[in-house]
């Protein structure tokens, strides 16, 4: 068994091919609209979004947390910009 | 990335944009905190997360081949069982690598790796009653090779291997009823879901992943790519497969119906199909008595599960 120790292939994240760079829409998330409801989070295929804290609670008294998107893994689907409910998130065309 | 649905699955897979299959996978798996051992039929998951040099997969991943993805998990049973005789293992598993305890096994297979190619291995470990869950996602073809026919293709769509042209209107069969011949190997968990009702998919997965003896999940994945319809839209799809009554969702529970989602007033199948480019000639004149069709057998399913189940 021990010669083939090292020929198990582990995740290894930097391994991995920058899917983000598919994209050719970005979604942009308007921090006023968010409510933090998570409905993006869980239909997100890459899992790139999770809920940041409301750094501005002054510009959005409804929400303790924020939706961010990690760009490194987002391909730019636009299914968080269809489901979400408060129409928060919208597509910009990548330059 | 998100810290918590990335622990059994990374991002960095290869799935088309805005394909549900990581959801699926991400849902089902999170079901459960026991450590997990996968083993997956060839098919759209398995070539998108393991592309070589890397691999998406965190938890012990194997494939072997297409069709025997379930006699592949009935060997990881019977290893486990008998290395748990000999004490190799302990009993309880708390966390930890999967190899430190019982592992719960799942197996995933595209609707090619289970309604055709799998289906001899998947009735094979049914019957000989291994404790594993089977995960069917449905796509409705052959996806990952260009959008060839299977058993799982819906009535009247316009496939590579059965075309719509002059003189036919796509596929000419009824999708199989998987449901029932899994059910008939009597056993004693079996539901069928939606990837865009991820809380009924949880509760189902939960449900099945606690049934001692074998269990399987048939969820509905629109495929953006070859159902054709724009990436943003694959929960609107699914939802809207749930609501014509084409994808009902229900669980039967040692041989006892229960319907998750009733809608009084369903919507016409139309509505589903015209979202969908590869349903697109059904709707020229010629056509039009498909989608009769389609609706009757729609209805005819949904009468009948209605019945099975004891409501009204």
């Amino acid at each position: 068994m021990t010669q083939y120790k090292d020929s198990t292939i582990k995740n290894d994240i930097k391994k991995a091919q920058k899917v983000g760079d598919w994209k050719y829409l970005s979604p942009e998330i308007d921090a006023k609209k968010c409510i933090g409801c998570g409905n993006c989070i869980s239909f997100c295929p890459e899992a790139a979004i999770k809920i940041r804290q409301n750094i501005h609670p002054e510009k959005n008294k409804n929400s303790k947390g924020i939706a961010s998107v990690d760009m490194d893994w987002c391909k730019g689907c636009g299914v968080c910009a269809v489901e979400c409910p408060t129409h928060a998130i919208t597509m910009k065309k990548v330059n | 990335m998100n810290q918590e649905l990335t622990k059994k699955l990374a991002p960095g897979h290869t799935t088309c944009a805005g394909c549900g299959i990581p959801v699926i996978v991400r849902t089902i798996l999170g079901a459960t905190k026991d450590p997990v051992i996968v083993s997956n039929a060839t098919g759209c998951l398995e070539v998108t997360t393991t592309i070589y040099p890397y691999t998406a997969w965190k938890i012990p991943y194997i494939h072997s081949a297409f069709e025997n993805a379930a006699a592949t998990i009935s060997g990881v049973e019977a290893a486990q069982k008998a290395l748990l005789k000999k004490a190799k293992l302990k009993k309880s598993a708390k966390g930890g690598s999967a190899f430190g305890g019982k592992a719960k096994l799942v197996v995933f297979g595209g609707d090619g790796g289970t309604y055709d190619i799998g289906l001899q291995s998947l009735s094979g470990a049914l019957e000989r009653g291994h404790e594993f869950l089977y995960v069917c996602y449905d796509n409705g073809g052959y996806m990952n090779t260009g959008g060839q026919r299977s058993g799982g293709t819906p009535l009247g769509a316009n496939t590579e291997t059965e075309p719509a042209g002059l003189d036919s209107f796509g596929k000419s069969r009824n999708r199989k009823d998987l449901m029932e011949i899994v059910k008939s190997h009597g056993i004693k968990y079996l539901a069928q879901a939606n990837v865009a009702y991820p809380n009924d998919l949880a509760m189902k997965a939960k449900k099945a992943l606690e049934t001692k003896g074998p269990s399987f999940l048939l969820v509905l994945q629109p495929c953006t790519n070859l159902w054709k319809f724009p990436t943003s839209r694959y929960v609107r799809l699914g939802r809207l497969a749930t609501e014509t009554n084409f994808w009902p969702l229900y669980e039967i529970e040692k041989g006892n119906y229960v319907i998750n989602y009733v809608n009084k007033n369903p919507k016409k199948v139309e509505e589903f199909l015209k979202e969908q480019g590869r349903f697109k000639h059904l709707f020229e004149e010629k056509n039009k008595k498909v989608i009769k069709e389609i609706q009757k057998s729609v209805n005819g399913n949904w009468k009948k599960l209605v019945e099975m189940s004891g409501s009204k």
